[in-house]
């Protein structure tokens, strides 16, 4: 079984690349691993269509786990998983984490081969 | 120009029929009200959130009246769903989900020609819709305490008039609150005393929507 995909969703494309820097120094190749930041005009923002994009590009048969920033980056998230095949919609999850931690922490869970369920769990008690 | 006016306060009365004219200028009045404003809603923006409200909504709504041609020749519900699904893609910030939300949850409710009773039934659908989407409600300093009102305002038959001078000054109650969802709830009790700019950007599409349809 592949091991669950990580997205990174951040207002700044600086934060989102940086995150991801930071979570392939831990894990490798071991994770689909993708990122997004800024806005349709290029601006701080996120972007539905990027959002969408960036699943795709993590995709996992075993789900896909979504680290955000600030509100915009989670409304938007959660319109490209209600946008998604009825099929893959139950295996994307926006995880109430911080960004950064979050992602290190979920995406070294999953380096193990973790569900998702387990991937969100571990990241979500950093906001416990 | 065919446009019925039936009697707006029965509640099985076709609100207006509304040919494809008419859709464009309605879609337009929203539009260019909401661009008029971008100065104001930027500097609401400023004072409470991160300042990018105005510049993101007129993308938006520029981006909907690219395509005011093609809007007009859809009905009702494609219209609807087209506005909601160019919001989405275009407006970047938190409200670009919101107010796609809004219109795409409208898509799904209206029928081509609306009683007020459709009508009604499909806007509180879509401020479910918004609640939902901003795990929010009326009472928290954002676009639903002016969206609640004024489907209030609606439900109870008030007419186009009254239901915009609602809008208006529901927008304006929001000033002494407190922010409690978005970027604004950081500043705690520093928010208030602003107008949420949410709040504004709506009741302007709310006043522009009941302009145009009260003056055919």
């Amino acid at each position: 079984m592949a091991n669950v995909g990580i997205v990174i969703v951040s207002h700044s494309p600086k934060v989102a690349e940086g995150a991801a820097d930071m979570v392939r120094q831990m894990v490798g190749n071991d994770v689909p691993l993708a990122w997004t930041g800024g806005n349709p005009a290029g601006g701080l923002g996120t972007s539905f269509e990027a959002i969408a994009d960036a699943i795709q590009r993590a995709w996992s048969d075993a789900g896909v786990a979504i680290f955000v920033d600030l509100g915009g980056a989670e409304t938007n998230s959660e319109m490209a998983i209600e946008a998604l095949p009825e099929d893959k919609r139950g295996s994307v999850v926006v995880c109430n984490a911080p960004i950064v931690e979050g992602a290190v922490i979920g995406a070294t869970e999953a380096s193990g081969g973790a569900s998702l369920a387990a991937v969100r769990r571990t990241a979500e008690e950093l906001s416990a | 120009m065919t446009v019925e006016h039936g009697d707006t306060t029965s509640p099985s009365a076709v609100i207006a029929r509304l040919d494809a004219e008419r859709k464009r200028r309605l879609v337009a009045a929203i539009a260019n009200s909401v661009i008029a404003h971008v100065d104001e809603l930027t500097a609401l923006d400023s004072a409470i959130g991160d300042g990018d409200h105005g510049h993101n909504m007129k993308r938006g709504f520029e981006a909907v009246l690219q395509d005011q041609e093609a809007l007009s020749g859809m009905s009702l519900p494609d219209l609807a769903k087209a506005v909601g699904t160019k919001l989405v893609t275009k407006v970047g910030g938190a409200s670009g989900p919101l107010y796609g939300t809004l219109f795409l949850a409208l898509a799904k409710e209206l029928p081509d020609e609306p009683s007020r009773t459709d009508a009604v039934r499909a806007f509180a659908a879509a401020i479910g819709a918004v609640k939902a989407r901003g795990k929010s409600d009326a009472g928290q300093k954002t676009m639903l305490d002016v969206l609640v009102p004024a489907h209030q305002a609606f439900a109870a038959g008030e007419d186009l008039a009254a239901i915009k001078d609602t809008a208006a000054r529901a927008a304006a109650a929001t000033v002494p609150m407190k922010a409690m969802r978005g970027r604004a709830s950081f500043l705690g009790d520093r928010s208030i005393g602003h107008m949420d700019p949410g709040a504004r950007s709506s009741s302007l599409m709310i006043a522009a929507l009941c302009d145009e349809l009260g003056d055919g």
